[in-house]
């Protein structure tokens, strides 16, 4: 029981991580599609940092430094010179897959894992269920209260609101639309990069394309959470519960597999309005060009 | 003054070419810098690429091999984006495509040649339709924005396809997860193997074959669609501007899943090329982003067929040279997909850029 506890959380983190990022930019009015090379440019920053420092919380810099650097360029790409966000995201997507393998041979000399890596550990006088439970895990934990009050309760929070909802009022009132969105953009890879540095340091090895699909199912856990902080921890938490599930349970008419389909699934329901409204920001995906 | 006809299809085609040939100038830049960084002579490593592909007909076929799923990918993407719609499902369209001809021709062994093979080229078409046409309606009825839901499916049409595999079609015996090899009847053989193989100088390994045909037909099929047909004009004009579309009386909803299901189509056709070609068979998680790697053909070829066409043979290049600069060079062959990546954000960036300062050049002339 316990164990599929710290499964779930286990799962989760990456997600978690994801999604919120992923929040901040939406919420700004950025679709971020490059959630996924983001969480795998971090894991490979991480695994390359924390490889050759010896540190694996250098590691977890290395890999924030990074997913922002990655954002950055979708950011840049798709608000200064205005390529469509879901493009830039493709495309971005691609170039962190390529350029972690390619980097794979020069760093690590190997086309499919890195060596044997150290996960970031917390002193052993922080406590038993705190040892048990990864650091990065509690920051994710940490992140949600964190970002709910950046968002609905900071300065910077409404003005990312009001940009996403409504780029065009937010101007008239003298907001710096592209920037504030710009912000919202970094902050989703600083997110996703720490995300993408769990990947690999709790696994204690980088693998090619480690990120499988995860930044998407971060993006359904932030639809299927409503675009909202505590709604998002409830979707990690149901995904991360139902991919751990698979190890702990048996059930011959429910195929593993279908476990695994369950949060695209759900986010299709969801979207269709099965599961009561639910609406993103009015802006997302729209670019805002100031005459 | 007047200018000369010639002269404006000149400056009309180098505003068209300048950011494809732009991008991939830069891109083969950053690509030197690259390859020097790691120590090896860029003069050396890039030509390769190249090399052989124009280096004799038998690796230019093995470039249009790699080109085939280009060209049916890149139409798909084209095709939904004529009606304003952003198919990125085409990943999993194939999938569902590759699988349904596979599936056909493993329940209908006994069928003749001149019945199956057609059968199983609708079957391939049929599966990509359907899972394109779903999120096509989902969009015509709730408005949900087709491109969370083609994400959404992509992962499902894996998913669903090798858990198929996995508990009805395994071949038995085998620790890979594909289904058994397909009946002779539905099995397409490559030109090598035939009268042509020798005439043309092919290796008798080399796997070009018809569906090279059938994606050049999709892009004729595609080009009279857009120009010449009722349908062309009903994509366009919805694509333009669904309201204006909707007063002019064409039903929005019924050409959104049809560009949908047409889109998906094309990009199911792959299993023609994938199973009746190919492999012979269904193999679970075959396509390593041929889906994606459409919408980088459509962008680069300015979803136009000819363009895509083109553009496919550009990345069958890149595809096919990343073999050679992996047996012959220290380089790492996922060098080519970093070109590709940036090709794509480049091509668009400097299309933006284009179109930026033509419209400026308008604004400026309209003042004067």
């Amino acid at each position: 029981m316990i164990g599929l506890l710290l499964g779930t959380l286990r799962t989760a983190t990456p997600l978690l991580f994801a999604a919120l990022g992923g929040m901040f930019s939406e919420r700004g009015g950025v679709v971020n599609i490059a959630l996924e090379g983001i969480l795998l440019v971090g894991a490979f920053a991480a695994a390359a940092a924390a490889y050759y420092s010896g540190s694996p919380w250098l590691g977890v810099a290395a890999a924030v430094v990074a997913g922002v650097g990655l954002a950055a360029l979708h950011a840049l790409v798709s608000l200064r010179f205005r390529v469509d966000q879901i493009v830039s995201g493709v495309a971005l997507n691609m170039l962190a897959l390529g350029a972690t393998e390619f980097l794979m041979w020069i760093f690590f000399g190997s086309g499919s894992n890195s060596p044997r890596l150290g996960s970031p550990g917390l002193p052993a006088t922080a406590g038993r269920l705190l040892v048990e439970l990864p650091p990065l895990t509690l920051l994710a934990l940490l992140a949600v209260p964190a970002s709910s009050w950046l968002l609905f309760r900071s300065r910077f929070g409404l003005r990312l609101r009001a940009v996403g909802e409504h780029p065009e009022a937010a101007d008239s009132l003298g907001l710096p639309v592209h920037r504030l969105q710009f912000y919202g953009v970094l902050l989703s890879g600083a997110l996703a990069g720490a995300g993408g540095a769990f990947l690999s340091l709790n696994a204690h090895y980088f693998v090619k394309n480690m990120s499988a699909g995860r930044g998407f199912i971060a993006l359904a856990a932030l639809i299927f959470g409503k675009w909202r902080p505590g709604g998002i921890l409830g979707a990690t938490l149901l995904f991360g519960f139902a991919e751990s599930l698979q190890g702990h349970l048996d059930l011959p008419w429910l195929p593993v597999r279908f476990m695994q389909l369950l949060p695209y699934l759900l986010t299709m329901v969801a979207l269709v309005g099965v599961i009561g409204r639910c609406r993103g920001p009015a802006a997302v995906g729209r670019l805002f060009v100031k005459d | 003054m007047p200018r000369k006809p010639w002269r404006r299809a000149l400056a009309l085609a180098v505003e068209a070419l300048w950011p494809p040939a732009a991008a991939l100038g830069l891109s083969f830049a950053v690509g030197t810098v690259i390859v020097a960084a790691i120590g090896e002579n860029p003069l050396r490593v890039l030509p390769l690429i190249f090399a052989p592909g124009l280096g004799s007909a038998d690796g230019f076929a093995r470039v249009l091999f790699d080109a085939t799923p280009l060209i049916l990918t890149g139409l798909s993407v084209a095709y939904a984006f004529r009606a304003g719609l952003f198919n990125i499902g085409g990943e999993g369209q194939l999938y569902l495509g590759a699988f349904l001809a596979a599936w056909v021709a493993l329940a209908l062994p006994g069928l003749p040649r001149p019945v199956a093979l057609p059968l199983a080229v609708l079957a391939a078409a049929a599966g990509g339709a359907l899972w394109g046409a779903i999120p096509g309606w989902l969009k015509a009825r709730f408005g949900v924005h087709e491109v969370i839901n083609t994400i959404m499916m992509n992962f499902l049409a894996v998913g669903i396809t090798g858990w198929l595999v996995e508990r009805y079609l395994q071949e038995p015996g085998q620790m890979i997860p594909h289904t058994a090899e397909i009946p002779a009847a539905y099995q397409l053989q490559p030109f090598a193997r035939g009268p042509a193989g020798a005439w043309l100088g092919l290796d008798r390994a080399n796997p070009l074959g018809a569906s090279l045909l059938v994606a050049l037909a999709a892009a004729v099929v595609v080009a009279l669609v857009f120009r010449r047909s009722v349908e062309g004009y009903r994509l366009r004009a919805v694509g333009l501007s669904p309201p204006a579309a909707r007063y002019a009386g064409i039903a929005v909803g019924g050409v959104t899943v049809r560009a949908m299901a047409v889109s998906g189509a094309l990009a199911g056709l792959v299993g023609v090329h994938e199973v009746l070609l190919y492999r012979h068979r269904f193999l679970d998680n075959f396509s390593s982003g041929l889906g994606f790697l459409g919408i980088a053909v459509a962008l680069m070829g300015k979803n136009h067929p000819l363009g895509i066409v083109l553009a496919a043979l550009l990345f069958g290049f890149l595809n096919t040279g990343a073999l050679e600069i992996d047996i012959f060079t220290e380089v790492p062959r996922e060098l080519v997909v970093v070109l590709q990546a940036l090709i794509i954000l480049l091509v668009v960036s400097f299309s933006e850029l284009a179109l930026w300062r033509r419209r400026r050049r308008r604004r400026r002339e309209e003042a004067a």
